[in-house]
């Protein structure tokens, strides 16, 4: 059973070859074998899975529900669960049982999805690895040595291990393309404010942006139709109807016009990574696609401009936690301030507290218009370039990632060099465009991702041509060994 | 920009973050790199641009002002670190 899509287990459950029930049971057994050894969960949710499995069967016996009624599913332990254990990778949500669920489980709750659990990340999605989190680095399924992306590293570990059949990821700056990538999984950043932020907590409110993470297209169409759509708690929530995500995915990609940036291919880029990403473009011009060279001419500026403001959003967003209301608090705070710094001090990891004293010095009185500012008119310049490249062409392509997967602890001690791994995901980001990443090959042992921009609200086109391309190639079936 | 030891003790208190002592030098050097990389941005002549605060652009929405949340009190009080007769304790703020 846990080899198959989200696709073929909800054909599977409607014509019961077997129940929510014993699919449910199965993903947990197989969660309780190979958790251990890859840590991508953070709380595995089992009674509360069974009875979401058995309401599904309910209804699926009564012909009732929707294409997700029984399929399980993994959060990433940024959203809250009511009820349930919600920590964001963070020893100050250790202790944090959400009172309220987000929108976006609320959505897979009515679908009638099974949640399995809540999955590992950075902390606070502040990382590229999901080595920041409180709870221990996630390994990577294809090589345990391997980090497996960041900061939904929980998530696509998961799925890549089979553990779940598709998981909710967030991406900020990259946070579920890179993964997906890195993991060999498809991956789905939405058009900011298509996927309601409620209830996800916030790391940089301009930059969030929630999607779905799974083996197929196919499986990231069925996921956007439950979490796409507007919400009145979302005060950035965009209010247009949602397509049908799957309606579109066999149209033909004949004539179809690619726009191949020339500083995504550049120094920096691993040789056989720009050989798979260059074949997997071949693969899309058999299809009759039109391939151009095109130019985004401020990409190097994305990096530098996203370390201003996701910091300073983030320092904004993080003073919440105080130690006051809820999270973790200091043992015998001495006075106020006390309180305040050493609750924080404590409760922040090295990673978060870097974030966010940059966020406070950019942001401080004398440095607000040399930096804030200057990246506010920056991120213009960057939206800019690719408003122009797509008035020329349909969708964007190039790698989602410099490089493969690399070792765990190997960036750990260098945080720009670290960050200089979201170099190609970031920009979309600033802009707010929607983006996916697919698997296109391996370097090695280790898998890489084909990353496809498109324009604002796209992303039935984006689903579409990643679709075309899983027709005819088989990446995105393979397994790593050991959880076939 | 390189940012002293005595920069980041200020910076963290503005954060009300507290870095222990022998971690200081680290949070200088980390900082230091992280701005240096920041820096790359003075290469561009951005006089004549109009800064981007949010990819949407778009006017703040407007609701009716009707009631729509009920009072949660006690379920929200329930996780909190210490609470007495429905308020928040801190340690004491006025001798």
């Amino acid at each position: 059973m846990h080899t198959k899509t989200i696709a073929e287990l909800s054909r599977a459950l409607k014509q019961r070859e077997f129940s929510s029930e014993e699919l449910t049971r199965a993903c947990l057994r197989r969660i309780e074998k190979h958790n251990p050894a890859l840590n991508c969960y953070i709380s595995v949710t089992g009674e509360r899975a069974l009875a979401q499995a058995r309401a599904a069967d309910a209804s699926l016996a009564k012909n009732e529900g929707g294409a997700l009624t029984g399929v399980p599913i993994a959060q990433k332990d940024i959203f809250c669960t009511k009820g349930v254990k919600t920590s964001c990778g963070s020893r100050m949500l250790d202790n944090f049982i959400a009172p309220y669920d987000a929108t976006t489980v609320e959505r897979f709750d009515a679908a009638g999805a099974v949640m399995l659990g809540k999955t590992n990340m950075d902390e606070f999605a502040m990382g590229s690895s999901n080595e920041t989190s409180f709870y221990g680095a996630v390994k990577n399924p294809w090589d345990t040595a391997a980090v497996p992306g960041g900061s939904s590293g929980g998530s696509a570990a998961a799925v890549a291990a089979r553990l779940a059949p598709a998981a909710t990821g967030t991406d900020t700056g990259g946070s579920i393309r890179q993964p997906a990538a890195l993991c060999n999984l498809t991956g789905l950043k939405p058009t900011y404010g298509r996927v309601s932020r409620y209830g996800m907590i916030a790391f940089a409110s301009s930059l969030d942006q929630g999607g779905p993470m799974a083996r197929t297209a196919e499986d990231c169409a069925l996921l956007m139709q439950v979490m796409a759509g507007f919400d009145v708690r979302d005060s950035t929530s965009v209010d247009k109807p949602v397509p049908d995500y799957t309606a579109t995915l066999n149209d033909s990609i004949k004539g179809l016009k690619i726009g191949l940036p020339r500083e995504y291919f550049g120094a920096g880029l691993d040789g056989k990574v720009a050989q798979a990403i260059d074949a997997a473009v071949k693969e899309y011009e058999k299809l009759g696609a039109v391939v151009k060279e095109i130019s985004l001419p401020n990409t190097s500026l994305a990096v530098p401009v996203y370390y201003v403001i996701a910091p300073a959003e983030c320092s904004s967003n993080l003073s919440r936690f105080d130690g006051v209301r809820y999270g973790y608090r200091c043992k015998d705070p001495q006075d106020l301030l006390d309180l305040y710094e050493r609750s924080r001090g404590e409760g922040f990891g090295a990673e978060v507290k870097r974030r966010i004293m940059v966020g406070a010095y950019v942001l401080s009185a004398g440095y607000y218009d040399a930096y804030y500012l200057k990246a506010q008119k920056l991120r213009r310049l960057i939206s800019d370039d690719f408003k122009r490249a797509l008035e020329q062409v349909d969708v964007i392509m190039g790698p989602t990632a410099p490089t493969v997967a690399f070792n765990l602890g190997e960036k750990t001690d260098d945080p720009v060099t670290m960050y200089l791994s979201d170099i190609y995901t970031i920009a979309v980001n600033l802009a707010g465009l929607p983006a996916i990443s697919l698997p296109a090959g391996f370097v090695g042992q280790r898998p890489l991702g084909l990353q496809i921009i498109g324009n604002y609200f796209d992303e039935p086109r984006l689903l579409n041509v990643a679709h075309q391309y899983q027709k005819v190639t088989d990446w995105h079936t393979r397994t790593p060994k050991g959880f076939e | 920009m390189a940012l002293t030891p005595s920069d980041v003790k200020k910076i963290a208190r503005l954060a009300r973050l507290a870095v222990a002592g022998e971690d200081i030098p680290a949070y200088a050097r980390n900082l230091s790199n992280i701005m240096g990389l920041v820096e790359q941005m003075n290469a561009v002549d951005t006089r004549e641009v109009t800064p981007m605060a949010h990819p949407l652009e778009l006017p703040a929405r407007l609701r009716p002002d009707q009631i729509s949340e009920t009072n949660q009190r006690e379920l929200f009080q329930s996780i909190a670190p210490k609470v007495e007769a429905g308020l928040y304790l801190v340690p004491k703020v006025i001798e």
